[in-house]
């Protein structure tokens, strides 16, 4: 147990780390204490209140189960449609046409810098008064459209940056034995830098995840977290248990997202299959900035 | 043209969402430094602390965690925050739900800065005598925050945007007044158009300022 930025304790350090151990756990204990005394004084703790989500199947069929249905629904489309919408945005982004390049830069600077509920209420506003989408399909749509709009403008950097990563020599290859530039981006740049986005990619499916939750407080759209409600009038106000259940299933699935991107991200740089090139699974938030252009970050010096 | 607008208080609005930025920013900076300190402390305990809440948080939609502070800790649970009327109640649970999910973003951050800080650093502090607390404040840390101005002003510009998620439980901001604007008035396009204009005005700017400040205060090496 040492790190660079302490010694390894002597006996010393080692009782006022025993000291500190102890005041942290009485801290959290007095934490603990307040929550479950607050919890038990408003009767949030009776076991009738939790007792359905373990008990009562009808919960998860009629609730839980086809929130989380829509949540993955509206996540899974929102990608599928973001995915290759966001490659052409980022191929358009690396054009040697200033103007290709500047439109596209325009549109992925836009909506990057405009929250996605914004982007929610207008298409859902838009869908009700310009299109004949049914009252009951509108939120899906809307909450789709917001997702693939933003996100496609986040994936054109994602995209921007893997292509960037890959060494020169790559497309100087390209050139030599006579491939033209379509064919270079087509043959040689983004299959290499495909599988460099992977992480960046499956890390952004959280972010994507997580924002269908919008839908579900501001525009109706019965995903996961829209199922509290139902839940809590149907089952005795179990406001907290319920709020319990859905943020431990949210959290359950985008921690195995998380881990799923950091194991795909050690295995590509382990593996020599690519130009050694990996855009890193949070590389995303970093990405994500509005007006500045961040293009190949250079490695921070490793700490062992 | 831009008559549709006589009524509605956009700059109030507005000014309500700068408002929740500040405070929120404020507040998970305050409490993502302690928590970057946790992560990297020598007492296991607050370290898998630490750990355990960073990755609980940062996986829980922020959306669940802001209609929680309303329905969960406000309705459910009568916790106030020593406001009395509905409007202060909803916006400091606004902002201690911001606080408790952007901290988690920073501390990412810092412990990302505190990682380019060269180890001959931090061995030229223990070789001194400093220690921990000493080595994080007065060597470490100082180096760390200058190299993570860049990243820390996404995390800032991620909450500006993420304040419109306030809207859900009621704040009085941007995103609240946009969609009451939008189920009152025909301009569906003009009202929109407005408020993009006014998140860009937001966020570009910091973005531009904040990266020329990173480059400024980055630590040459």
């Amino acid at each position: 147990m040492s790190s660079v930025l302490y010694d390894t304790p002597g006996p010393r350090a080692r009782r006022r780390n025993t000291l500190y151990t102890a005041g942290f756990l009485l801290v959290l204990a007095a934490g603990a204490w307040w929550v479950f005394t607050g919890l038990a004084g408003k009767g949030q703790l009776e076991w009738s209140k939790w007792a359905p989500f373990l008990t009562d199947s009808r919960v998860w069929t009629t609730f839980l189960l086809p929130g989380l249905e829509n949540t993955l629904i509206a996540a899974a489309l929102a990608l599928v449609i973001a995915l290759p919408l966001g490659a052409v945005l980022g191929i358009a982004r690396l054009s040697e046409h200033r103007w290709v390049r500047g439109t596209a830069g325009t549109v992925v600077e836009f909506f990057r810098a405009i929250p996605v509920l914004i982007l929610m209420l207008f298409a859902n506003a838009a869908y009700a008064a310009f299109f004949d989408i049914s009252p009951d399909s509108r939120p899906l749509y809307a909450v789709v459209t917001g997702l693939v709009l933003y996100n496609a403008s986040v994936l054109a950097e994602v995209v921007r940056a893997g292509i960037l990563a890959l060494p020169r020599g790559q497309s100087d290859a390209a050139r030599a034995i006579g491939m033209r530039k379509g064919q270079t981006m087509r043959y040689v740049l983004l299959p290499q830098s495909v599988t460099a986005m992977l992480p960046a990619i499956v890390s952004q499916m959280v972010v994507i995840v997580k924002d269908t939750a919008l839908g579900g407080a501001m525009l109706g759209f019965s995903e996961l977290l829209a199922s509290v409600r139902p839940m809590s009038a149907n089952y005795g106000a179990n406001t907290i248990a319920g709020f319990t259940v859905v943020a431990v299933i949210f959290i359950v699935l985008n921690f195995a997202l998380t881990s799923f991107a950091a194991r795909l991200e050690s295995r590509l740089r382990r593996g020599r299959r690519s130009a050694g090139a990996v855009v890193a699974a949070d590389a995303v938030e970093e990405l994500a900035t509005p007006g500045e252009h961040v293009g190949h970050r250079p490695e921070p010096p490793g700490r062992s | 043209m831009f008559d549709f607008l006589q009524g509605y208080d956009v700059p109030g609005a507005f000014w309500t969402t700068v408002q929740l930025t500040l405070w929120s920013a404020a507040g998970s900076l305050l409490w993502g430094t302690v928590l970057a300190a946790m992560r990297v402390s020598p007492v296991p305990v607050m370290r898998g602390f630490g750990t355990w809440y960073v990755n609980v948080v940062r996986n829980i939609p922020l959306t669940v965690i802001i209609v929680f502070t309303s329905l969960g800790l406000f309705q459910t649970l009568g916790v106030s925050l020593g406001a009395d009327t509905f409007t202060v109640i909803n916006f400091r649970l606004a902002v201690l739900g911001l606080t408790a999910y952007t901290a988690a973003f920073v501390c990412e951050a810092l412990r990302s800065g505190i990682n380019t800080v060269p180890l001959g650093q931090v061995e030229a502090a223990r070789a001194l005598g400093l220690g921990f607390t000493q080595v994080l404040g007065l060597v470490v840390l100082p180096q760390a925050f200058r190299s993570v101005v860049g990243p820390l002003a996404n995390v800032l510009i991620a909450l500006t945007k993420n304040t419109t998620v306030a809207a859900a439980i009621g704040v009085p901001e941007a995103a609240l007044l946009m969609r009451e604007m939008i189920e009152n008035e025909a301009q569906l396009i003009l009202i929109s158009a407005v408020f993009a204009a006014g998140f860009i005005v937001l966020t570009l700017p910091t973005g531009l300022f904040l990266g020329w400040v990173g480059k400024k205060v980055a630590v040459r090496r």
